[in-house]
């Protein structure tokens, strides 16, 4: 690959789908794209590169998904599961009791694996959720994984790793060499294929939301950004969710972290402000030391 | 330093095992049918215990319930390691005392996330990408 090839490449992929690669990630384009190359019958990199020239919209989507799909597990982290069995749920069964409905996003739903891990947590939670609506909203720029996901379809591999064995035993069905997760609790999940890079306001206003792993791929100012319109699509007493390498500290003050829960934020423009409680402490010292700020 | 006892009839197994569990800081104990595992039990009851089904002598399944009554026997946490995949075995095996489950190939990721599940492995954060910038 020509610098020429790959700086085309980064700014293609910047401006379609905001993943923001430095300027030496040369290897990482080689490791997704060449499989992709060869699989529609080109020779390698300069090749692809000609034919998104080209302008092939179907393409463009397949290089991207390339690009950015990535690994994931049940119950990813566990942590953030258990501030949802422990800390949202219980608030959310409080302050929503007259409502009596939660709506819930994955922004990065990706294959499946984390509006699943939600649901099974819901279920679990039995009698307590009865007679409430739940919503879970699961969104992906790839419509690949989407797709992966609606089917609920998981390899013998995909099933260990995250997914306690009595979780597996009582919410999938062996089919064949693959194992699936049970209708009731796919039909827990709606599927949208959605870029975070446009308009939320399509999706609604939601309780809680999950966007865990997928800030990284962007640039600090893309970040700050989808930050801010987070801030509008959820609830003033609302939650949400980031992965275990990503923060909002020195990116925005729209959320700030709640003390003690590492990874769960909430909107800091407490619009009509319930009774604080001492969980919404500021941002201590020692917080922004562990940071790096 | 935590124990595990690896029972498996075959060598390789073990061996495979025994280097995925040892880069995991546990110290190995090796059986290679139920009853060798019942009487490395009877000595020292270890912390763990990755356990094959089909094994001569006396298989995985037998060998749980020996283990289950004796005295002490409900403290070490079981995982099933066995190409035995269908939901009958498991479930089965979940009844009779198992605490996990593993369906065979393995590998090392694996090991870490089921014996994370039994409170025996902390796992890392992982890394969530390859393409933070």
């Amino acid at each position: 690959m020509t610098p020429p090839e790959y700086e085309y490449l980064r700014k293609f992929l910047k401006d379609y789908s905001g993943l923001d690669l430095s300027a030496d990630k040369q290897y990482l384009i080689e490791s997704r794209l060449f499989p992709l190359a060869r699989k529609v019958g080109l020779s390698g990199i300069s090749e692809l590169v000609q034919k998104i020239m080209g302008g092939s919209a179907a393409f463009n989507v397949q290089v991207v998904e390339a690009m950015t799909t990535n690994e994931t597990f049940f119950f990813r982290d566990k942590v953030p599961f258990e501030h949802f069995r422990n800390l949202i749920m219980p608030q959310m069964l409080r302050s929503r009791a007259n409502r009596k409905s939660v709506r819930i996003w994955c922004a990065a739903g990706s294959t499946g694996q984390e509006p699943y891990s939600l649901a099974m947590s819901l279920k679990e939670m039995g009698a307590a959720l009865g007679g409430w609506r739940i919503e879970i909203v699961a969104t992906d720029l790839s419509q690949e994984v989407l797709e992966k996901s609606k089917a609920g379809l998981y390899s013998q591999f995909e099933v260990q790793r995250g997914l306690p064995i009595q979780l597996l035993v009582k919410y999938f069905k062996q089919v064949g060499e693959l194992w699936q997760i049970n209708p009731d609790i796919r039909a827990m999940v709606q599927h949208r294929q959605f870029n975070l890079l446009h308009d939320f306001s399509q999706l609604g206003v939601f309780d809680l939301i999950f966007c865990r792993n997928v800030l990284i791929y962007f640039d600090q100012e893309t970040k700050t950004n989808i930050f801010n319109r987070l801030a509008k699509a959820v609830e003033p007493d609302g939650f949400l969710v980031l992965g275990a390498a990503e923060t909002v500290i020195g990116l925005t003050t729209v959320f700030k972290p709640l003390v003690e829960q590492r990874g769960v934020y909430q909107p800091n423009e407490v619009r009509h402000a319930p009774v604080r409680t001492p969980v919404f402490a500021a941002i201590t010292p020692k917080m922004a030391a562990m940071a790096g700020i | 330093m935590k124990t595990c006892l690896v029972v498996d009839d075959c060598a390789v197994v073990r061996k495979a095992a025994r280097q995925i569990l040892e880069g995991l800081d546990f110290r190995i104990v090796e059986a290679k049918d139920g009853e060798k595992a019942l009487q490395a039990c009877k000595r020292n009851l270890p912390d763990v215990i990755l356990l094959d089904w089909n094994m001569p002598v006396m298989d995985g399944y037998e060998f749980l319930g020996h283990l289950r009554r004796m005295p002490g026997g409900n403290a070490p946490k079981v995982v099933f390691c066995t190409t035995e995949n269908g939901i009958d075995h498991i479930s089965q095996a979940l009844r009779a005392g198992a605490d996990e489950y593993i369906m065979k190939p393995f590998d090392k990721d694996i090991i870490a996330a089921k014996f994370h599940e039994v409170g025996l492995v902390q796992l890392m954060d992982p890394n969530p990408s390859a393409i933070s910038a």
